[in-house]
């Protein structure tokens, strides 16, 4: 074993939990209902290295099996475990306990900026529509008969999809804009996120419809820089940087008339 | 905002940074140099330079704070986007009625 990774496992040994002595709690408040509802508090064991999502399975195994929450891949790939905890949006698997406990206690509550199906769930759909509506699915040019496009990694459109290209749809960003609670029109950081990546994308024969559809009232231009989504975004993109990089494509084409 | 107002707007704000030093300018020199109000009026009266200056200033104004206003009411003051529209003509008019009015006075 490597000297860094004993070192890890001395670190993690240093637990929150002492071997043998009293079983430490915590106070967890879970959003009960749907737009209308209550919090409601359970007290849960605290264990070394758990997550705000251990916690919520917690409560649901052993102390109120009607909580609804989601969940699927629990490692972080797969963007549906996002809630509002104490006040902030996380994705609740990768989100230590230990580091966003405050006084012994922890609040949580779906997603902001989203219907509430029931308790934990939030739903997801107009989320999904604002993708739709920034057109963020890939038009191809070829077809299946054509040789495959060699992308050099080195490219200036490469490196700018690489750079924003790892969203996992968690919906994180979408519930910590203060622009998509404001105006119920703006298509949100993820989607235009992702219409920035296609713009990009030279395999792409989407882009005039693409421009077209994020230069309208609800698209980049409403995006106000606050840097929210950057700030929140769990894999450490920055969807701010991608709205101000289409809102300059966009202008370049209205200026040249590409628009109409 | 869409593309159109947006352009407008960083355009006029780009306008607008040199006309506003120019016009604190004026008032610190006015304000150092104790100009009553007649000796302005007696520079202004008739001068093209000083007419068109503050008309473009006025303009730009004007289409530049109905746009932000509208962004307010769109989202603060909820309202839709037609009666956001309306709001941001109907305060740029007025504010561009007002300001070329002043405009007017000191330059006809």
């Amino acid at each position: 074993m490597s000297e860094a990774a004993s070192t890890t496992i001395a670190r993690s040994g240093t637990a929150l939990v002492p071997t043998g002595a009293a079983e430490t709690t915590i106070d967890v408040s879970i959003w009960r209902g749907k737009a209308e509802g209550r919090y409601e508090t359970f007290r849960v064991p605290m264990r070394e290295s758990q997550t705000v999502l251990d916690v919520v399975t917690y409560v649901q195994r052993h102390l109120d099996p009607t909580l609804s929450y989601r969940f699927a891949c629990r490692v972080g790939v797969c963007g549906s475990c996002a809630m509002t905890v104490n006040g902030r949006p996380r994705w609740t698997c990768r989100t230590h306990v230990s580091k966003v406990v405050e006084n012994g206690r922890l609040e949580v509550a779906p997603l902001a900026n989203l219907p509430v199906i029931k308790d934990l769930a939030a739903d997801m759909a107009p989320f999904f529509e604002k993708w739709q509506e920034a057109k963020g699915v890939f038009k191809p040019t070829k077809s299946r008969a054509d040789d495959i496009v060699q992308i050099s990694p080195e490219t200036r459109e490469r490196r700018i999809i690489d750079a924003a290209i790892e969203c996992i749809n968690c919906g994180v960003c979408f519930s910590a804009c203060d622009t998509v609670r404001w105006n119920e029109e703006y298509m949100g950081p993820a989607a235009l996120n992702r219409a920035w990546t296609l713009v990009n994308d030279v395999r792409d024969g989407g882009n005039s419809e693409r421009l077209f559809a994020v230069a309208q009232g609800g698209g980049c231009h409403a995006c106000h820089t606050h840097q929210s989504c950057e700030q929140h975004c769990p894999v450490g993109l920055n969807p701010t940087a991608s709205i101000a990089g289409l809102k300059r494509r966009t202008m370049q084409a209205y200026i040249r008339g590409e628009l109409e | 905002m869409n593309v159109r107002l947006y352009l407008l707007q960083r355009a006029t704000a780009l306008l607008m940074v040199p006309l506003i030093l120019g016009h604190l300018a004026v008032i610190f020199y006015a304000t150092r140099k104790g100009l009553t109000a007649g000796d302005i009026l007696g520079r202004t009266r008739g001068s093209i330079g000083w007419g068109l200056y503050y008309t473009a200033f006025v303009l730009a104004a004007s289409v530049h704070g109905a746009i932000g206003l509208r962004s307010v009411a769109l989202e603060w003051g909820r309202l839709r986007g037609r009666s956001a529209d309306l709001l941001m003509w109907v305060f740029g008019l007025l504010l561009a009625a007002l300001g070329l009015r002043a405009v007017y006075a000191v330059v006809m």
